[in-house]
C-alpha cells in the first residue's frame, strides 16, 4: 500500500502501537538499560551494590576468562556461519542454473534442526560424542579406533566438537535459503554467460554469487547472531568445560550473575556482547547491501 | 542435498533407537536395540514429571501466541498504514530488539520481576516472551500489510469505515496465512525458549519442558535410553506441528529472516 503523499497525521496510531511498545519497553528495552546501569556497579545480587565506574568493563577487556569467552564466540562464527554458508554455496554451485527441482521432503528434513529445541540438540550430541557414542562407533568402523575419545571432555577437541553441532544446526538453513534463492535467478543470465563461453567457475562467480547476495546477507546475519549469542547448546553439552575451553559469553553471563554473585561483571559482559553483535550485524548489512 | 539430509537424520535416528532400549542399558552408538521396548518412555514420563512440564509449556504458549499476535497485528497496522510523528524512530527502536541478545536483558529482568514477585509464574514468561517477540512480529505484519494493494484501503475508506473496522474486516482476513505463519513461529519460539525459562522459573513445579529436560540431563546423564526418551517427548509437540505446517514454517523463517 503506497501512502497518499498528503496523508494526514493520525494520532490514533499511538493507540494501536501502545500494547506492543508497552510490553517491549517494559520487558526488553528497560531491562537492557538496567543492564547498562548495573554494569557500572559491583553487585552480588543480594546486598546493596557499590559504584565501580568502568571497572567491570576494564575487567571484561583484561580478564582471561572473559576474553576467552568472547574469543570462543567469535571463533564459532566459523562453525555457525562460514561453514554452513560454504556448504550452501557449494550446493548452489552444483545445482547452478539448472533451476533445481523442488524436493519438499528433503527440504523439510534439512530444516528440522531449526525446529527442535536447542536443548534437545545438545542432549542428542552429548550422547553422540560420548565414549560409547555414534562418533566413536563410526571411527572404529573405519579403522580409526585410536582416535576415539570422550570428545566433549577433551581440552583440545571439545571446542571444535561443539562447533560442529552449530554447523549441523545451521547448514540446513543455508541450504534451503540458497536453494530457494537460486530459483529466483533469471535463467537467461546463465544462458548469456554460457554463450560467452564461461565455464562453471565463471558462471558461479558471475551469476550465482551476485544473484544470492540477499540470501547470503540473511544467512550471515542470522547465523552470526546465533554464534555470538548462543547459550543452549554449550550449556547442555559442556557447560563451558572442560576448564574454560568452550565457555561463551552467554554461559559466562549466566554463571556470573546467578551462581557467582558477580552481577555487575555479568552485565558489563552482556553490554559488550550486545555492542559486538550490533556492530557485526551493521557491518554485514553495509557489506552486502542490495543496491550496490 | 540428500547427503546433507542424511546427516541431519542420523542423530535423530540414533535418538529413537536409543530410546527403544530398556532404561539403564548401556547403548553403544547407532544400533538396533536388543530388547526393544516402549517402557522407557513411560519411565521418563513419570521420572521427569512430563505431565506437569508439558502442561506448563502449554500454558506459556497459549498465553504468548494470542497476546503477541494481537500486539503485532495492531503495531504492524499502525506502522504500515498511518502517518504519525516519530514513526521512523519508533520502528527503529523496535528493530533494535532483533539484534539484541537475550542474555543482555535477562539478568535485570530476573531481579526486576523478582521485586514484583512475578518470578516462578507463567505470567512472567509470557510477558517477557511477548516483549521479545514484538520486534519480529511488528516488522512481519507491517510488511504483510504493505504488500496489500492500496485500492483495498481506499475502497474501505470511501465506504466510511473507521480504522478499527478496516483492520478487522479487510486487512486481517486478507493476511490470514501470514498471521498463521507468525502464530506458528511464535509457538515454536515460545516452546523452545530455554534461557528465559531457566532464569525466570526456579520452582520445579512451574518449569517448562525444555528447562525440565535441561535439569533431567544433569540427573540422568549416564542413562542414555531414559535421556533419549525424555528428549523425544520434549521435541514431539514441535515436530508434530512442524510436520503439519511445514510450508508455513519454512517460508516464514526464510522470509522472516530477511531483515536482521
Amino acid at each position: 500500500m503506497s501512502r497518499a503523499p498528503a496523508a494526514r497525521r493520525r494520532p490514533v496510531a499511538y493507540l494501536y502501537l501502545a500494547p506492543a511498545l508497552a510490553v517491549y519497553t517494559a520487558f526488553v528495552a528497560l531491562p537492557w538499560l538496567h543492564t547498562v546501569w548495573i554494569s557500572l556497579y559491583t553487585w552480588d545480587g543480594v546486598t546493596i551494590g557499590t559504584w565501580n565506574g568502568l571497572g567491570n568493563y576494564r575487567r571484561v577487556l583484561t580478564d582471561s576468562a572473559m576474553l576467552a569467552a568472547l574469543e570462543h564466540a567469535l571463533g564459532f562464527v566459523l562453525f555457525f556461519s562460514l561453514l554452513p554458508i560454504a556448504f550452501g554455496l557449494l550446493l548452489a554451485a552444483v545445482v547452478g542454473g539448472r533451476g533445481g527441482r523442488r524436493y519438499p521432503l528433503t527440504r523439510a528434513v534439512l530444516f528440522l534442526p531449526q525446529i527442535v529445541p536447542l536443548v534437545a540438540v545438545g542432549v542428542m550430541w552429548r550422547w553422540m560424542y560420548g565414549p560409547d557414542g555414534t562418533v566413536n562407533q563410526a571411527l572404529r568402523a573405519i579403522g580409526l579406533g585410536s582416535l576415539t575419545r570422550a570428545w566433549l571432555g577433551d581440552f583440545t577437541w571439545a571446542y571444535a566438537a561443539v562447533g560442529v553441532v552449530g554447523t549441523w544446526v545451521m547448514t540446513g538453513l543455508a541450504l534451503v535459503l540458497f536453494q530457494s534463492g537460486i530459483q529466483r535467478i533469471d535463467t537467461s543470465l546463465y544462458e548469456a554467460v554460457r554463450l560467452d563461453g564461461a565455464g562453471p567457475f565463471r558462471e558461479f562467480a558471475a551469476v550465482t554469487l551476485p544473484g544470492l547476495r540477499a540470501e547470503i546477507r540473511v544467512a550471515l546475519t542470522v547465523t552470526v547472531i546465533a554464534a555470538l549469542a548462543g547459550f543452549d547448546i554449550v550449556y547442555v553439552t559442556t557447560a563451558g568445560g572442560p576448564g574454560t575451553s568452550t565457555t561463551v559469553p552467554g554461559v559466562l553471563i549466566y554463571r556470573l550473575a546467578f551462581t557467582d554473585g558477580q552481577v555487575g561483571a555479568a552485565c558489563a559482559l552482556a553490554v559488550v556482547l550486545s555492542t559486538l553483535i550490533c556492530l557485526l550485524v551493521l557491518a554485514i548489512g553495509r557489506l552486502l547491501r542490495e543496491d550496490t | 542435498m540428500a547427503a546433507f539430509a542424511l546427516a541431519v537424520l542420523l542423530p535423530f535416528a540414533g535418538l529413537v533407537l536409543a530410546a527403544l532400549n530398556p532404561s539403564g542399558t548401556v547403548v553403544s552408538g547407532l544400533a538396533w536395540p536388543e530388547h526393544p521396548t516402549l517402557a522407557t518412555f513411560g519411565a521418563a514420563w513419570s521420572g521427569a514429571g512430563f505431565a506437569g512440564l508439558l502442561r506448563n509449556s502449554a500454558v506459556v504458549v497459549l498465553g504468548v501466541v494470542p497476546l503477541s499476535l494481537l500486539c503485532a497485528v495492531l503495531a504492524g497496522y499502525a506502522f504500515a498504514t498511518m502517518e504519525f510523528r516519530g514513526r521512523g524512530a519508533l520502528f527503529g527502536f523496535l528493530l533494535l530488539g532483533l539484534t539484541l541478545p537475550y542474555e543482555a536483558a535477562v539478568v535485570p529482568l530476573y531481579y526486576d520481576l523478582r521485586a514484583f514477585g512475578l518470578t516462578d509464574s507463567p505470567l512472567a514468561m509470557v510477558l517477557a516472551l511477548v516483549g521479545l517477540f514484538m520486534p519480529f512480529g511488528a516488522f512481519w505484519m507491517r510488511r504483510q500489510f504493505l504488500a496489500l494493494p492500496a485500492e483495498l484501503l481506499e475502497a474501505a475508506a470511501l465506504d466510511g469505515a473507521d480504522s478499527w473496522t478496516v483492520l478487522w474486516r479487510v486487512l486481517v482476513p486478507c493476511t490470514r496465512p501470514a498471521i498463521t505463519t507468525l502464530g506458528l513461529l511464535y509457538f515454536l519460539w515460545g516452546w523452545n525458549q530455554f534461557l528465559l525459562a531457566l532464569v525466570l522459573i526456579q520452582d520445579p513445579a512451574e518449569r517448562t519442558a525444555p528447562a525440565g529436560l535441561g535439569f533431567f540431563v544433569g540427573a540422568h546423564s549416564i542413562n542414555v535410553p531414559m535421556l533419549a526418551a525424555a528428549t523425544l517427548i520434549v521435541i514431539a509437540p514441535v515436530v508434530l506441528v512442524y510436520l503439519c505446517f511445514q510450508r508455513h514454517f519454512i517460508s516464514g523463517m526464510l522470509a522472516g529472516a530477511v531483515k536482521g
